[in-house]
């Protein structure tokens, strides 16, 4: 029986392209339904009643959802090219920074972006923290797996492009090259790999995927 | 060579109760480090320096951080006996998807029923039955989130249940009332020793609750 497998996912979206990126990684062939996240359709509904949110994979007919959970999903389905490392230790090393990368890096990059004029200071000072954080991380080797892309390599895409472009669009600095040299020159070379490359968004998608996220919050 | 295992934890949280659980359900014996948070030791610092924050797992001098990952890791490392999460790689992630559900939503609402006053109070006992309700659909007529068995989402959720009684007095409302599936499950849950084994008396969290309360000047 032949597997069918779908995405649904919105352009522009860091953890959309995540789930782009992993199959792409380990060869699987499927259909992406791009959303339109100001009129959601009843497809993507159905398949996440509770989160209403993208990344949703659909595998013969079941859903996943939350893109961490569906990294793991495709990685213990799908053996090729494996994301997470064999050793326990590892694997919870690499669990680890991912969702630091998500609960923290994201949330607190997003405040500083969004942050009115008297909080901002504050706001940018807790991504500055963040960022060293990850300086650390990247020293210690804990992620930038170089040929392969594993499980955290993935998730640091929000670092090294969403949060470069965003820097830029909200005029807020974050990752410079004074501040966290080695994260910033890790990021220049992450958005040339050739796979992470082909499902990065130009800047005009990012533009609208930003306005639409703008209308969304209103 | 024998595992050392050891556990940094406060005697109150959730998320330390979970590991407890997950040590218990495997047999493994470890060593409890009771924390004083107020006054973090040198060794939490050290195993923890990025979030400074208990539960700490600490296997063989290395440490693990983050309960969903220490359960999963005890998990991975004692395969042999008492499997929290299913084989199946479709089932596995609906254990994650729910497991990362009740991180998201129980904890912060919870708090803010104890800590908050009025209309917030409110409105976060309202949202909070809401998702006992979600919780209640999903269970469905199970015995257990993992079937037959404990598993990884009964023993991320149930560490709550000795927390009701608090969030009951402070938002004065009845969750058996409202959810009555789940408390029935909770007890079937505490009826296995690895689990009322894990959890303090709900009398004894009620305390700490009215002494934090006190402490942030909250009436």
């Amino acid at each position: 029986m032949a597997e069918e497998v779908k995405l649904f996912g919105a352009c522009g979206s860091p953890f959309s392209s995540r789930i782009q990126v992993a199959l792409k990684l380990k060869g699987i062939s499927y259909e992406y339904i791009e959303e339109d996240l100001t009129n959601k359709s009843p497809l993507l509904l159905k398949y996440n009643p509770i989160h209403k949110k993208i990344p949703v994979l659909l595998h013969n007919g079941k859903s996943i959802v939350e893109s961490l959970v569906i990294l793991e999903y495709i990685d213990e389905t799908w053996k090729a090219n494996p994301i997470l490392p064999e050793d326990p230790y590892d694997r919870a090393t690499a669990r680890f920074w991912a969702k630091y990368i998500d609960e923290k890096c994201v949330a607190a990059a997003g405040k500083a972006f969004w942050a009115k004029e008297k909080e901002r200071e504050k706001a940018v000072e807790e991504a500055w923290d963040c960022l060293k954080t990850l300086e650390g991380a990247l020293k210690d080797k804990k992620f930038a797996g170089g040929e392969t892309l594993g499980l955290v390599d993935i998730a640091a895409n929000f670092i090294a492009f969403w949060l470069r472009s965003f820097q830029e669009i909200f005029g807020v600095e974050l990752l410079t090259e004074e501040k966290f040299p080695d994260l910033f020159k890790w990021s220049e070379e992450y958005v040339e790999h050739p796979i992470i490359k082909e499902y990065l968004p130009s800047r005009d998608e990012l533009i609208v995927f930003l306005n639409k996220r703008l209308q969304n919050l209103k | 060579m024998a595992d050392e295992v050891i556990l940094l934890d406060f005697w109150p949280s959730p998320f330390g109760m979970r590991v407890r659980i997950a040590l218990a359900e495997k047999g493994i014996k470890y060593e409890y480090k009771e924390e004083d948070l107020r006054n973090k030791s040198p060794l939490l610092l050290q195993m923890n320096p990025i979030h400074k924050k208990i539960p700490v797992l600490v296997h063989n001098g290395k440490p693990i951080c983050e309960s969903l990952i220490q359960v999963q890791y005890i998990d991975e490392v004692w395969k042999g006996k008492a499997s929290l999460l299913p084989s199946d790689p479709c089932a596995r992630a609906q254990s994650r998807f729910w497991a990362d559900y009740v991180d998201k939503k129980i904890y912060d609402l919870g708090r803010k029923i104890w800590m908050c006053k009025g209309e917030e109070q409110e409105a976060s006992t309202k949202e909070f039955i809401e998702c006992l309700k979600v919780l209640e659909a999903e269970l469905g007529d199970r015995h257990y989130f993992g079937g037959s068995n404990l598993g990884y989402v009964d023993v991320v959720f149930v560490p709550f249940y000795t927390w009701f009684h608090a969030y009951e007095q402070c938002g004065n409302f009845s969750i058996e009332a409202e959810c009555p599936k789940i408390i029935a499950w909770a007890k079937r849950c505490m009826q296995k020793e690895s689990v009322s084994k894990s959890l303090p008396d709900h009398e004894k969290v009620y305390g700490f609750v009215l002494e934090l309360k006190k402490k942030f000047g909250i009436e």
